[in-house]
């Protein structure tokens, strides 16, 4: 379970982006954060993982207030979650079975045929084993996208999974193969999915409950036929 | 306008406290060099080898325009005896490791603010801290060791080939003989002119790899902000390697009683 109660965010500069927030996402959900660029729901993704640290409220990770950790006890908490950024963040030095294994190499006291094994099942959950070898600037945007989700997937056992703006910058067709692979990496490993996207559509595709930012406050918190039945002018605009 | 320069100060004492705290985030992680002995060993082709060529030919002209110019101002009081012990002196003590500097800070650095610069930009950086990977001990730490070992070696070099270079414009333009002029190398070579001169790229490599690595993890603004970093780490590297050379240059000569 995941919940932010009153959280308040201000960049260095005094712009206050999240204007005391507050959300619950119960484990297993699939939830879309939708709203227009600026509208604070990368922030929040972002207060997530403990990159922005909140000036007010508590983010409670099962129970647990993320806000006054330290970097290193953020560690295990982190451990839990899965990101795709935007673009896929792959590192643009490293094989795409490079980057699968990272985490493995890194953090992991694997053998290496372990680790070989498990980049291959994870290249082949996202029907991409054939890229083994690439570098991320041979792949096209999706599969990038693509790989980052093995990525993520390769490494400790995930409870939750975050996407920011998977689908930005993709045609129609392989944005809907990164919604279908969403879709499938929730179902099949049970996992808790936050997307944050500005695309109605992916937002449809993907969430079972979707949350509509203006301004950095929720607007709308619902399913998609609570959105459609509501009144509000901001969101009838979103929806048109 | 007093906001203004009020914002310039936090914006620099920023910059100051984010290296000094790379700085000892990099000490601290020390204990990871034999993990990280692959990376480093990367790091040190990329940054040090790989200069071997700009600093040579800078080394060697530089001997090789000292010797022409002290040789023809020493010709005007017969003291061309002592042509060899000059450049060496120069070349050793302050030359050397000062050109070698500025040269890897040119190259070494604007590559490292760059490489981080946009990784920064593409979250590559933020991948890394959400794994629970120390973006310190894995992309700054390696830099700065590959630099603090490559950097002496490259200074030693340039300091052979600029004596070399010398010799030869002494020999062919002042018209010296080569026993005279390498009787001058041998006296301008001490342990203390050594010392002096090789103290001061431990110092010039710190510098160089701590501020590629602050100026390229701050990089914010697409490609407009990675490009004016790139220039950034590179001024800011240089003018510090010119303050450092002063002071340490200061410090050895007091520490050896000539000052």
């Amino acid at each position: 379970m995941i919940r932010f109660e009153d959280v308040r965010f201000s960049y260095p500069d005094g712009t206050e982006v999240l204007h005391g927030v507050t959300l619950e996402i119960p484990q297993g959900q699939s939830v879309a954060l939708l709203g227009a660029s600026g509208s604070g729901k990368t922030t929040l993704l972002h207060v997530l993982l403990g990159l922005n640290r909140p000036q007010h409220g508590r983010v409670l990770v099962d129970g647990v207030d993320i806000v006054p950790l330290a970097e290193r006890d953020l560690i295990p908490i982190r451990r839990r979650m899965g990101v795709v950024f935007q673009d896929g963040a792959l590192f643009d030095s490293l094989t795409v079975g490079e980057n699968v294994s990272f985490m493995m190499r890194e953090l992991m006291q694997l053998p290496e045929e372990e680790i070989e094994a498990r980049t291959r099942r994870q290249l082949e959950f996202v029907e991409l084993e054939h890229t083994l070898d690439l570098l991320p600037d041979e792949l096209s945007g999706g599969m990038r996208r693509r790989v980052a989700v093995a990525r993520a997937l390769a490494g400790f056992d995930l409870e939750i999974m975050l996407y920011d703006e998977p689908t930005s910058g993709l045609d129609p067709i392989t944005a809907d193969t990164v919604c279908e692979l969403i879709r499938k990496v929730a179902q099949r490993k049970h996992l808790t999915s936050i997307m944050v996207t500005h695309r109605l559509r992916d937002a449809f595709k993907v969430a079972d409950h979707i949350v509509v930012f203006q301004d950095g406050n929720i607007l709308y918190q619902g399913d998609r036929d609570g959105l459609f039945a509501n009144e509000d002018p901001y969101i009838k605009r979103f929806l048109a | 306008m007093l906001d203004f320069l009020i914002g310039k100060l936090k914006g620099a004492l920023f910059e100051v406290q984010h290296a000094v705290l790379l700085l000892i985030g990099t000490i601290r992680h020390l204990r990871d060099v034999p993990r990280r002995g692959r990376d480093i060993l990367e790091q040190m082709e990329m940054l040090g080898a790989d200069s071997f060529g700009i600093t040579a030919l800078t080394g060697l002209f530089a001997g090789m325009a000292m010797s022409m110019q002290f040789g023809v101002e020493m010709a005007v009081f017969g003291a061309q005896g002592y042509l060899g012990k000059m450049v060496t002196v120069s070349i050793v003590r302050e030359m050397g490791p000062v050109l070698t500097a500025l040269m890897v800070a040119g190259r070494v650095c604007a590559g490292i603010a760059s490489e981080l610069g946009s990784m920064q930009i593409g979250r590559q950086v933020d991948a890394l801290r959400v794994m629970g990977v120390d973006p310190i001990s894995k992309l700054v730490m390696p830099r700065v060791v590959a630099v603090f070992i490559m950097l002496p070696v490259l200074t030693l070099m340039a300091d052979a080939i600029a004596v070399l270079g010398g010799a030869g414009v002494a020999m062919v333009v002042a018209k010296l003989s080569a026993a005279t002029y390498w009787a001058g190398v041998d006296q301008g070579l001490t342990v203390q002119n050594l010392l002096g001169g090789l103290i001061k790229p431990f110092v010039f490599a710190i510098i160089i790899g701590v501020t590629g690595c602050s100026v390229g993890l701050l990089t914010e603004g697409g490609t407009r902000g990675l490009g004016r970093a790139t220039t950034q780490a590179v001024v800011k590297a240089s003018i510090l390697v010119l303050v450092f050379n002063f002071l340490v240059g200061y410090l050895v000569l007091k520490a050896l009683g000539w000052a």
